[in-house]
């Protein structure tokens, strides 16, 4: 089950990914190699089988609603590689 | 009075009791340990980060405390080589990744505070591969890791920086993370002893997310009484955790000692074969003669065969980058780490995961992003969590009759460095015998069982949920009987060009 260019592009856009178009070519015959080999699990039933997403039967973990220390919004913005006015800074969202 | 230079070949349990009877101080044990990094980090590059200072005012503080006269804690003035993926406040925490080459983090991850708790002394930040997505340590930003038993090969991943510190004697013990073997495989091919714990043992706090649901942080050693110790130490509930389990942590060296005779140990079937293929001979000999040697101690060794294993890969391989593409999301250049310029904001997000990121962290963003997708979501990942339901069943069935599960930990000994960089799904392969754990959850380790032309060979012991006593009493009764734990990879006193030499002629061989 090969995966075309434009398949690859797309999923990058999805992944906000920006690929040159050497790794666009790269990637389509890796990933569809990869896929390819992954058809294997199609030969397994599992039908009325549950999913797993977690191993430890753990339903919601409560605690009281109380507020505990937060970072200073110094703290918070120390790492923010544009910022202003103690805000983070982005390029223009809204035109 | 010993030579400094062989206080960093101790374990942590003989440094302690050095400490503790007044024969060395913490300040020489650290000073021996930088020495020896010192020596041999431009062969291993085991460290991405030293942190000499801190090291040093640790030990001078648990000195200080000696002196007057306290109680230590087993692991007290115990160099720590801590895998770059676990926060340290005012230092930086990278994932050996661009995007976090300036990240530093505002606080410490639980399993550090942990440590700093107990004394323990941070000498530096290890190598990984990137955000932990590999098992050679090549896809590190800040260059690959050489093994210690030989510099032309990978010491494995994506722990390969504090596998092969502890097999060059460059820290005393360290702390990995396994998400599909990153702990047990690079121990193994190090021939040193790797843990991890059951899923919930140890608090993710932290961490840097890679793989949530399989993510587990873990102790290297060069003993099995080392990774007791630890355990002790690292392991218990933490509410900053919703996934840590809140249940009583017992003392793990309580086990050590005790026999093993009638343990039912089940070798597995699928460790030894994949896809018709069998593991060399290389590596299934050393660990026939292991389990010779449970059977002399009066353990119960016999075949067994989980059908769901010959599926581990792509299920693995589906559900590990789906968690991570969503992970890995929050890697934007807004809040924190690299940002590329770029006209509007999605131009800004592409450019900047385009440089921040190295090919393996954007070939599993792919591959997440893929199976996530509409209209592959119930093909890929659906059908992945269902095959993990499948293997989770098989486990337990087996462990209804097996005490432990035994195989080899990786299929080869340590391969050439460049030898599966090329071929990402080769390089996927090699985990065959490590990622069904993480799906089922269980606790497994790793332990030094043989050598193959002088590259060590590791057990794999894996045990039932919450278990690790179990493996730890079978893995010292192992270790008791055998001697492959005392081998040490480079001579004491190396001479660089010495060593370069030899592995230059072991290249040309």
């Amino acid at each position: 089950m090969p995966l075309t260019p434009e398949e690859v592009e797309h999923v990058a856009l999805l992944g906000r990914l920006e690929l040159t178009a050497q790794e666009r070519e790269v990637f389509t015959r890796q990933l569809s190699a990869i896929l390819d080999y992954f058809q294997q699990l199609r030969e397994l039933d599992t039908t009325g089988v549950p999913p797993t997403s977690h191993v430890i039967p753990l339903q919601n973990v409560f605690r009281e609603d109380e507020s505990g220390k937060s970072l200073s919004q110094e703290e918070t913005l120390a790492n923010a590689p544009e910022q202003q006015q103690g805000c983070f800074q982005v390029p223009r969202v809204i035109e | 009075m010993r030579p400094a230079v062989e206080l960093n070949e101790l374990t942590a349990h003989e440094l302690h009791d050095l400490l503790a009877s007044g024969q060395t101080s913490c300040r020489e044990i650290t000073q021996a340990v930088l020495a020896r990094v010192e020596a041999v980090e431009p062969l291993v590059h085991a460290y991405v980060r030293m942190t000499p200072e801190i090291a040093l005012r640790q030990a001078d503080e648990i000195d200080s405390r000696l002196a007057r006269g306290e109680h230590l804690s087993p692991l007290a003035g115990i160099p720590l080589a801590l895998k770059d993926v676990m926060c340290t406040k005012g230092l930086p925490t990278t994932c050996c990744s661009r995007i976090l080459e300036n990240f530093i983090p505002p606080y410490d991850a639980t399993v550090v505070r942990r440590c700093y708790q107990q004394g323990i002394v941070l000498v530096g930040k290890t190598n990984m591969d990137e955000f932990a997505m590999g098992s050679s340590t090549e896809n590190s930003a800040f260059g690959p890791t050489r093994n210690p038993w030989d510099l032309e090969r990978v010491p494995g991943g994506s722990s390969g920086g504090s596998a092969a510190a502890i097999a060059a004697n460059e820290a005393i013990v360290a702390l990995g993370t396994d998400t599909g073997g990153s702990i047990r495989q690079p121990a193994a091919l190090c021939g040193i002893v790797g843990l991890k714990p059951t899923y919930g043992r140890v608090s993710r706090q932290g961490l840097v997310a890679f793989a949530s649901s399989l993510d587990q942080i873990g102790p290297i050693t060069k003993d099995v009484t080392d990774c007791a110790l630890f355990l002790n130490v690292i392991c218990g509930h933490d509410p900053q955790d919703s996934t840590s389990v809140d249940l009583p942590v017992p003392d793990f060296t309580l086990v050590l000692g005790q026999e093993i005779r009638g343990m039912k140990i089940g070798l597995l079937k699928e460790f030894l074969e994949y896809e018709g293929t069998r593991v060399p001979a290389e590596v299934e000999e050393p660990i026939r003669a292991a389990l010779r040697v449970f059977e002399n101690l009066g353990a119960i060794v016999e075949e067994t065969s989980l059908p769901s294993l010959r599926y581990c890969i792509p299920t693995y391989y589906l559900i590990a980058p789906a968690e991570a593409s969503s992970n890995l999301a929050r890697y934007d250049g807004v809040q924190y780490g690299f940002r590329a310029p770029g006209e509007d904001i999605v131009e800004m997000y592409r450019k900047t995961r385009d440089k921040g990121f190295g090919a393996e962290v954007k070939r599993r963003i792919m591959l997440g992003t893929y199976a996530l997708s509409a209209g592959y979501y119930d093909a890929y990942y659906q059908k992945a969590q269902q095959v993990r339901t499948l293997m989770v069943r098989d486990f337990s069935r087996a462990f209804q009759h097996f005490d432990v599960l035994v195989g080899p930990t990786s299929p080869t000994p340590a391969f050439r460095l460049g030898e599966k960089t090329e071929d990402p799904l080769s390089m996927y392969l090699s985990d065959v015998c490590t990622i069904p754990i993480n799906l089922a959850g269980l606790p497994a380790m790793s332990l030094p069982c043989g050598f193959s032309d002088g590259l060590p060979v590791g057990l794999q012991m894996v045990g039932r949920p919450l278990e690790e006593e179990t493996l730890l009493r079978a893995a010292y009764a192992f270790e008791q009987s055998t001697d492959f734990h005392l081998r040490r990879s480079l001579p004491a006193r190396s001479n660089a060009t010495a060593l370069v030499r030899s592995s230059r002629q072991r290249g040309n061989k």
